[in-house]
């Protein structure tokens, strides 16, 4: 039995192009606020244009105007069927001072997991070092590493901070985006089952252990601290958030919560990890500032004591929020 | 513009109302011209930034710098988030493609699956030129590549949706089938609606045909057509078989009078 299709085009395509019109006026005006008369008559022609698509496949078959139908009755599906809620308004001191210090807390277990392969990292650079001193060239690709401690302490003493005279502005904006994409990719990585992320952590635990013991075996420490405190104790924290994020992820395609489905899981920590993006990328702005405005200046400039206080005091302030940020009930 | 080209998938969701529409997945072929398009976008946006930024540099080195640094970043990785944000699912690139991201289950698509497929590029482009995200676009099911995946969002080609033009099947001639309203009601109830589409295409696209293959294509019809309805006695000898295509066509599609009918009646009514 084929429908009258020129009868039926006739009869229906006026419903279609008034669901089509409204369509488009919804796609292009995000906040468009339908009434509820409207919001009805959206219905209405939804299930009309459903109910229509129903009977031309049960009935006729012409690919054009199924495909015309398929095409509405998809758009307005999503419209129509769409249950979890408007996007609330973002409001920036409620994400900082609640959603990103719960939502980091939410994944401590992750979090811990970034710190410990970070320090086995650091203990392996640290003990390849000890053992054969001679792999420094190998485990520290950077040339300004390469040389003794203790000289470019001397170097960098005398330069008093004016090699980057002219150039703090750009290097900062060298850092955060730098920092940001390779903690974007150490996230990313979580995608191959976390061990991307295992290898990019491990790998930044073994430079930084590597390069602590060549400045710690070289008796430079207070040296070490005033130069990676003020911006490391914002920096490799955003890292290891990156990486906890990784694990978030990697956590959702393994399935550590079996009773939901592979989509269920994915969907479930997905605001969760934008959250944390948000969180990293932030501290990382403020990183590079302070790497390159701050960090570059050592005695006689600035006093090791000040850099290691500043740096300890961030490590507190950052820890102090977000441990105890959000943990009060929301204001009604 | 729609390439049918590897790596289209047909996407099936089932409304709560028992409705089933499909979405054809955007090819490979397609997705990588749009991502070109986007790149090309992006490097003329930084080319600009880099203008801007360089007489800026007149007055401050080191702040053209820092801020030519942040805007591409911004821009590089901003553009897909942005302008899929803003125009639901598409970039430039997938506006000239006409491709579209939407959610995988045909719901809205929510602003942290945008960043999340944005945002999981790094991982797909791996080892380079977008392998690793390619071979799982190819290989998958839905032709997700690992940010879709892990964002639960699908591209899918928007299909040229035009209306049937119902006035080509219009009976130009005399339908002589018309004098047998009992063979007709027997071609309408016999005929499977796959073929009647098929027959209705040939008649709607035969001028794109090759007249040698248009001869062959309505030969074929006319002959599967015949055996449903013994018209042969009658008229089949008097007409082409493309006529008798038409006429059965307009048979099936077009019940007898209701031109008569339609032009009584407003347009549109109901």
């Amino acid at each position: 039995m084929i429908l009258d299709l020129e009868n039926f085009v006739r009869t229906e395509r006026p419903y279609w192009d008034e669901l089509e019109a409204m369509l488009n006026r919804m796609e292009e005006h995000h906040e468009v606020n339908l009434s509820l008369q409207d919001v009805r008559r959206f219905h209405f022609l939804y299930d009309l244009a459903a109910s229509d698509l129903l009977r031309l496949s049960t009935f006729a078959s012409s690919p054009e105007i199924a495909r015309h139908l398929e095409a509405l009755v998809a758009r307005a599906y999503g419209e129509i069927h769409e249950t979890r809620g408007p996007n609330r308004p973002f409001l920036f001191w409620h994400w900082v001072s609640r959603q990103f210090p719960r939502t980091f807390r939410r994944h401590l277990r992750a979090f811990w997991l970034s710190v410990a392969l970070t320090l086995l990292g650091c203990a392996f650079g640290a003990g390849i070092l000890y053992l054969d001193p001679d792999a420094k060239e190998t485990l520290l690709p950077f040339s300004h590493l390469q040389g003794k401690p203790s000289e470019r302490v001397a170097q960098e003493q005398e330069n008093q901070g004016r090699h980057l005279e002219g150039k703090k502005a750009g290097f900062a904006g060298f850092l955060m985006t730098h920092n940001i994409r390779v903690s974007l990719f150490t996230l990313a990585l979580g995608m191959t089952y976390g061990v991307g992320t295992v290898v990019v952590l491990f790998y930044n635990g073994v430079i930084l252990g590597a390069v602590s013991f060549d400045y710690i075996h070289d008796g430079q420490t207070p040296f070490l601290m005033g130069w990676l405190l003020p911006h490391g104790s914002i920096e490799i924290p955003s890292v290891i958030i990156a990486g906890q994020a990784g694990f978030v992820l990697a956590g959702a395609l393994i399935g550590s919560r079996k009773s939901l489905s592979l989509l269920a899981r994915l969907a479930a920590i997905r605001t969760d990890l934008v959250t944390l993006i948000g969180g990293f990328s932030m501290l990382l702005v403020w990183a590079g500032l302070v790497e390159a405005f701050f960090s570059q200046y050592h005695e006689p400039v600035l006093p090791y004591a000040v850099k290691i206080s500043f740096g300890l005091l961030e490590l507190v302030l950052l820890f102090a929020w977000l441990g105890f940020g959000g943990r009060a009930p929301d204001p009604s | 513009m729609t390439l049918n080209l590897p790596g289209r998938k047909t996407l099936q969701i089932q409304t709560p109302e028992g409705v089933v529409f499909s979405l054809t997945t955007a090819g490979v072929f397609s997705r990588f011209l749009a991502w070109s398009i986007d790149a090309i976008v992006i490097l003329a946006a930084s080319s600009i930034l880099g203008t801007i930024t360089a007489f800026l540099a007149l007055l401050s080195p080191d702040f053209a710098q820092a801020l030519y640094v942040i805007l591409y970043a911004v821009v590089s990785v901003g553009y897909g988030i942005f302008t899929e944000w803003r125009w639901r699912g598409q970039s430039w690139g997938k506006r000239i493609m006409r491709l579209r991201v939407i959610d995988a289950s045909g719901l809205k698509l929510q602003f942290s699956q945008i960043i999340i497929r944005n945002l999981l590029r790094p991982v797909d482009i791996l080892p380079a030129l977008y392998l690793l995200g390619g071979i799982f676009l190819y290989g998958g099911q839905r032709g997700q590549r690992l940010g879709d995946l892990a964002a639960n969002t699908v591209v899918i080609a928007i299909p040229e949706t035009k209306l049937l033009d119902l006035q080509q099947i219009e009976e130009s001639k005399y339908n002589s089938f018309r004098d047998y309203p009992h063979l007709e009601a027997r071609l309408r109830q016999s005929v499977k609606p796959a073929e009647a589409a098929l027959a209705l295409d040939a008649v709607l696209r035969r001028d794109e045909i090759s007249p040698e293959a248009r001869i062959e294509v309505f030969r074929e019809l006319a002959a599967h057509l015949r055996t449903l309805v013994p018209f042969e006695d009658k008229i089949d000898e008097t007409i082409t078989d493309e006529q008798f295509v038409r006429n059965a066509v307009a048979s099936i599609y077009r019940k007898a009078g209701f031109r008569q009918k339609a032009q009584s009646l407003p347009n549109g009514a109901t």
